[in-house]
């Protein structure tokens, strides 16, 4: 599958099948730190995206100043 | 997984309310969260002028949103940072707030810093040598505090969610900052003559939640981070409460609204102690000192060589 990232963006590629929540932790991120997007919907941890899948994981901390 | 109000399949989880929603009920979940903080906190009384900071991100937007279809009027005031150049990120986030305001038939004001103040963030940060946000953060501050009194505003409403003001807590309590820690309200009242009333109708809802909604909505909002974001220390704070909230949900609304709840008030007087405020010579905002801290630093930009 390939998984394209945000800020900056890149794109990379891993083999076979997973679920959602194993391509997160493959990648060590953190769920509640991004959305998974495939297609413009947004999937689930329990979601399985496969080998021909393109998903994008949007990351939603946004910074600057809080204050 | 299926949503838990109607066995459709669903579209987002949120951990921390044990909650899975389809589409429909995952909006109307927002909604209700966003009327019951402005109902708790009494933030918005009918009839009031209001006035939303537009930054073309996921919060001001969604919130602009939400509070449009809750049948609020909300004018949308966005500052021109002049951030990442002539097609950079500013002029992008521009472009996406305003295009959200052409599709909702709203009023979008924009105000732009190097043509009403004479300087950008970068400029301003460079001169200073300060932080990029720092400057930026006193100037949106104080703009969006005077165009919302020039414009006989009641209220200004602020994007600011449940990781932007757990991360503030956390950093202050860490540091034991007791003034600000004690000046973190859901409602800052006008206290002085210039100001007018804060208020921050997202505090129960995570900044994902906010993302997933524009995506969901279809409304197209700024996804790039800011590229003067870096020496910031807010992001850091996000990422290691999101560690903590990984293993243990809800433990940033746990944190922020123990803090409301239950804590906040016993800080109050920290902050309350009576600083003498007088106006600012050159522009009449309360300031402690002879110019305010926005003249100053538009004095020192306009003099620069
Ligand atoms: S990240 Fe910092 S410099 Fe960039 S817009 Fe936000 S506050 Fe301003
Ligand atoms: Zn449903
Ligand atoms: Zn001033």
């Amino acid at each position: 599958m390939k998984v394209v990232l945000r800020n900056p963006r890149r794109e990379l590629e891993i083999e076979g099948d997973a679920s959602v929540k194993d391509v997160l932790k493959r990648l060590d991120i953190i769920p509640e730190t991004v959305l998974v997007i495939r297609d413009g919907e947004l999937l689930l941890k329990t979601d399985l995206v496969t080998d021909a899948d393109t998903i994008e994981l949007r990351p939603v901390i946004s910074g600057g100043s809080t204050r | 997984m299926k949503c838990k109000v109607c066995r459709e399949p669903a579209a987002i989880e949120i951990r921390r309310h044990h909650a899975v929603f389809c589409k429909d009920h995952f909006f109307e979940h927002m909604s209700r969260q966003v009327e019951r903080t402005i109902h708790d906190f009494t933030m918005l009384e009918p009839g009031e002028k209001i006035l939303l900071g537009v930054s073309g991100g996921k919060d001001s937007l969604a919130l602009w949103d939400l509070l449009t279809d809750l049948g609020y009027e909300v004018d949308g005031v966005y500052i021109e940072l002049g951030i990442g150049g002539e097609e950079g990120y500013s002029s992008g986030s521009l472009q996406l707030a305003e295009q959200y305001a052409k599709n909702r038939d709203l009023n979008l004001q924009v105000v732009d810093l190097a043509t009403d103040y004479g300087y950008t963030i970068p400029e301003a940060a460079a001169e200073t040598r300060r932080v990029a946000c720092s400057v930026c953060g006193l100037s949106k501050r104080y703009v969006l505090n005077r165009v919302a009194h020039d414009g006989g505003y009641d209220v200004l409403v602020m994007g600011h969610n449940l990781d932007d003001e757990a991360a503030v807590l956390m950093g202050n309590t860490l540091n034991w900052n007791l003034e600000y820690i004690g000046r973190q309200r859901p409602v800052l009242p006008a206290t002085k003559e210039g100001l007018v009333r804060k208020v921050k109708p997202l505090l129960r809802i995570a900044e994902r939640e906010t993302a997933a909604y524009c995506v969901l909505k279809g409304i197209d909002y700024e996804v790039d981070e800011c590229p003067l974001v870096g020496g910031n220390t807010g992001i850091r704070m996000k990422e290691w409460l999101n560690v903590i909230e990984s293993e243990r949900p809800g433990t940033k609304q746990r944190f922020l609204f123990g803090f409301l709840d239950r804590v906040s008030d016993q800080f109050a007087s920290a902050h309350q102690e009576e600083v003498e405020l007088n106006e600012c010579s050159n522009c009449g905002q309360p300031t402690t000192n002879e110019l305010c801290s926005f003249c100053l630093l538009q004095g020192r930009m306009a003099d620069r060589g």
